[in-house]
């Protein structure tokens, strides 16, 4: 029945959108769902029109590329916070002060009733700015340290500090003790190290001045046979020859003012004498002095060999003895001069704190700075590390601490991990939101490409879209049918470059490697990040809001195609050539 | 109508239909207000039999500021049940007329009638019903689309009607009847074919079956001969002639032949804007 006017059917959300769009406005009576012709359609299209899917590329490229750059830049920060987590403590209650924090274990005991229970490890350090000597191949060198004096029977409870030693016992536990050998095994440019590397330099160094010695010897023989011969020639002349007889200790002792070298020749041949000795002569083959825990990059550089291969150049080894100079805690403070034996190596991969930090145990700093209180037997530190329990809001627990300690009472400083690395991590998240952003206007770009592809077929459609409206299909199915095409394409686009962008991330570091193969240069410096391979972490909300984000510019761009296509009068359609 | 399309066959008693348009009547008066009155003035002239006609009806096309007047007060019918053939000059407004029957496009004044029911001023969701239920068309250049086979031409205008639950519910009825009309029209060996791969008789047949698939009231021919040559356009148009004959379709014919429009039931002559009645 009622064939002219059609038995209502249920609302259909879309088409009243549709109707809305194209400016139709709807009457009581509404026409019922139809739609076979349009995904059969759409799907003839799609499959007679391939070239559409070129439009689609740049989607799919956009897609894959925001998905590797958000799993890249996702990588790096994830794993810049573990480390610089794994180094810094959770919390810090630092001070300025030249002396220090003189009474520490009334600021630990403070600090532990304030924040009870959710302390996991506490420790107490000594950081100052130092400068650092040390000899490699006859020359001194001299560099910018941060020196810190650590107690290191707490010291690795607040942070990761012993994972990233290089000597297996002192991962176990650090002693500021020499081993004998094995170094980082599995690194061969490290090994000649330790003691067997220490007395071997010693030895040479021994051979050296006796063969000197012998040298001396023979020279002042030799000279004492010429003068005898002179003196036997001619007597009158004996005086100016005596003054053509060299010295070579003089000559040596002149250009190498200081003691401790790493070199195996062409080093100073006078051992130094230990500081606190009394007048015992140091013998360095047996003997060490005070360690000291360098950060790998002060002293080694890492570069390519000519065959391209990564290698540590190492101009210090465990064994070697260093120099450091640093300001007493004195007013004005003065500069104190320490010998110290390099027992490991600190390799936290943050290239910053890697080319600065070198640890020295906690007492010797305090001794040697004076920084002793001679009543309480107390040593001063100048920063208290706390390291929170595990599920310890970090914020809170920072914010009672400030609160125990005001500034305005107090002269320390609270700050968490957070604080200090705050700025870097916000540029990294900014630098990713920029990325984003300029990523989506790529595909934003894509989206004018499908715009026009879709105006294209549709004034190619014309006369088809004509015949539909003759055979009584409305303005809304037409409509869908491009808009379904938009659809479709859309999310083939963005399907495919969420499985492109995958691979590629998962893939990363082989295709890293073919890049440098075929270019010949290096894609992903090692030496420049010190990450081995390219970090990636894949969220999958990432994949979701960017292959929707993808679907909704596809579909945005068919929009308006549909709709002329929607409101094109049928006898022009059908006239159309 | 509802939704499943009788398999039976084209006839239908033509009475009917008319009366189920009668049936729905007060909802149109709804829609136009001016209905009632336009319903007091039919002149005697449009009998109750008449099956499409137009009353009055002007269009002009307007093109950069001057206004060509194409139909200038038309009044046209079309009887039930027979075969009209209108002729008239190139240029006359031939297909004017008859896309205004089809109501693809609207009269600038005047009024179109189906079965005595204004149609002209529908909601353009209920033209497209119309068109979808109660019409046929076909054209000179036969516009099938290019992309489905023959059977799927055949069938769109009821894949259009329907839901796609309905229409995979009706499928096998759906498709028996466009086999059926495949066979009428003598193309039951190619159903699976491309337009392209068919040629000019061949794709009007597949219109001629399209046009039917609906099961309508009305087939509105714009030269379907035009494009074909002797032999094939007399075989098309006995065709229609039996259409009309054995099933008692109304057929609205566009022509430039004068012999097939001799061989209508009624003829008239667009001229000037105006129609003349011939027979
Ligand atoms: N969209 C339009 N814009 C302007 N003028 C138009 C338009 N459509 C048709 N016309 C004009 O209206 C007149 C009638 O056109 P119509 O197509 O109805 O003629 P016809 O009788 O079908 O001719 P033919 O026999 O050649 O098909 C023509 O002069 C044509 O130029
Ligand atoms: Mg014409």
């Amino acid at each position: 029945m009622g064939m002219l006017w059609h038995p209502m059917d249920q609302e259909c959300y879309f088409r009243i959108l549709v109707d809305k769009l194209i400016g139709r406005h709807r009457r009581t009576v509404h026409a019922k769902e139809r739609g076979m012709y349009k995904v059969l359609l759409c799907w003839r299209y799609l499959k007679t029109r391939w070239i559409a899917l070129a439009s689609i590329v740049s989607v799919t490229l956009g897609v894959a590329t925001l998905i590797v750059v958000n799993s890249v830049m996702d990588g790096f920060t994830s794993q810049m916070q573990d480390r610089m987590h794994g180094i810094l403590s959770d919390l810090v209650v630092e001070t300025r002060a030249t002396n220090g924090i003189a009474e520490p274990n009334w600021y630990i005991e403070r600090i532990r009733a304030r924040l009870g229970e959710s302390v996991d490890g506490i420790t107490t350090v000594v950081t100052l700015p130092a400068m650092m000597t040390f000899h490699h191949n006859g020359n001194a060198h001299t560099q910018q340290i941060n020196l810190i004096g650590i107690d290191q029977s707490t010291y690795a409870s607040v942070s990761d500090f012993s994972k990233y030693l290089l000597h297996p016992d002192n991962k176990r536990q650090l002693d500021f003790i020499l081993k004998r050998n094995g170094y980082a095994p599995d690194r061969e440019a490290l090994q000649p190290s330790g003691w067997e590397y220490r007395s071997r330099v010693e030895q040479l160094k021994k051979d050296r001045q006796t063969e000197l010695e012998r040298y001396r010897q023979l020279q002042a023989k030799i000279a004492e046979e010429q003068q005898n011969q002179i003196a036997k020639d001619s007597q009158g002349l004996s005086d100016s020859t005596a003054d053509q007889a060299i010295d070579p200790k003089a000559n040596e002792n002149g250009t190498q003012p200081l003691e401790a070298n790493s070199d195996l020749l062409g080093g100073p041949m006078i051992q130094p004498v230990q500081n606190s000795g009394g007048g015992r002569v140091f013998d360095a083959s047996i003997e060490q002095r005070i360690g000291i825990v360098l950060g790998i990059g002060i002293g080694s550089v890492r570069g390519r060999d000519s065959d391209g291969q990564l290698k540590d150049y190492f101009f210090i080894r465990p064994g070697d003895d260093v120099s450091v100079a640093f300001p007493n805690a004195g007013s004005p403070p003065r500069a104190i001069d320490e010998l110290f034996t390099v027992v490991d190596f600190y390799e936290s991969k943050m290239s910053e704190y890697d080319a600065t930090f070198a640890f020295v145990p906690i007492e010797a700093l305090q001794r040697a700075r004076g920084m002793f209180d001679p009543l309480s037997k107390q040593g001063a530190v100048t920063s208290i590390q706390i390291k929170l329990a595990r599920g310890t809001d970090l914020n809170s627990a920072r914010d009672s601490l400030r609160d125990e300690f005001p500034p305005s009472e107090s002269y320390v400083q609270v700050n968490s991990w957070r604080d200090t690395q705050g700025p870097l991590l916000a540029a990294v998240q900014l630098e990713t939101t920029i990325l984003n952003v300029l990523l989506f206007m790529i595909i934003a770009v894509a989206g004018f490409g499908i715009l026009a592809t879709f105006f294209m077929i549709v004034v190619e459609k014309t006369r088809d879209i004509g015949v539909l409206k003759s055979l009584g299909a409305p303005g809304s199915g037409i409509a869908s049918i491009f808009l379904g095409y938009g659809v479709l394409l859309g999310s083939v686009g963005s399907g495919v470059g969420v499985l492109c962008g995958l691979a590629f991330v998962w893939k990363i570091n082989e295709i890293a490697r073919v890049l440098e193969w075929i270019t010949g240069r290096e894609v992903f410096d090692p030496t420049v990040y010190y990450f081995d391979t390219i970090p990636t972490v894949i969220h999958p909300f990432t994949i979701v809001w960017v292959s929707i984000g993808a679907v909704l510019i596809a579909i945005l761009a068919s929009v308006l195609p549909s709709i002329r296509a929607a409101r094109m009068h049928p006898v022009e359609a059908l006239r159309y050539e | 109508m509802n939704n499943s399309i009788p398999a039976k066959s084209l006839a239908k008693p033509t009475s009917t239909a008319a009366n189920q348009l009668r049936v729905v009547r007060p909802e149109a008066d709804n829609e136009s207000g001016h209905s009632k009155q336009t319903h007091t003035t039919v002149p005697q002239s449009f009998s109750r039999e008449s099956m499409v006609d137009a009353r009055a009806v002007t269009k002009s096309y307007r093109r950069h500021k001057t206004s060509v007047a194409v139909l200038k007060g038309v009044d046209f019918s079309a009887e039930q049940g027979k075969m009209t053939a209108i002729v008239g000059q190139s240029g006359s407004g031939k297909s004017t007329l008859l896309h205004l029957l089809g109501t693809l496009d609207r009269p600038d004044s005047g009024e179109i009638h189906f079965a005595n029911q204004r149609i002209d001023n529908l909601p353009a969701r209920k033209r497209d019903a119309f068109r979808n239920h109660q019409l046929g068309m076909i054209f000179q250049f036969y516009h099938l689309l290019p992309e489905l086979t023959l059977l799927e031409n055949v069938i769109a205008p009821a894949m259009i009607g329907q839901s796609i639950l309905s229409y995979f519910r009706n499928r096998s009825s759906i498709m028996k009847r466009a086999k059926e009309l495949a066979e009428l029209v003598g193309l039951s060996h190619r159903l699976h074919h491309k337009p392209s791969q068919l040629s000019g008789g061949e794709m009007q047949r597949t219109a001629i079956a399209r046009a039917l698939i609906t099961d309508p009231k009305l087939l509105l021919a714009d030269e379907p001969t035009g494009n074909l040559d002797q032999e094939s356009g007399q075989s098309i148009l006995q065709l229609l002639r039996n259409l009309n004959q054995e099933s008692g379709l109304t057929i609205v014919m566009v022509t430039h032949d004068e012999n097939i429009a001799m061989q209508c039931d009624a003829l008239v002559r667009l001229k000037g804007g105006k129609v003349e009645r011939l027979k």
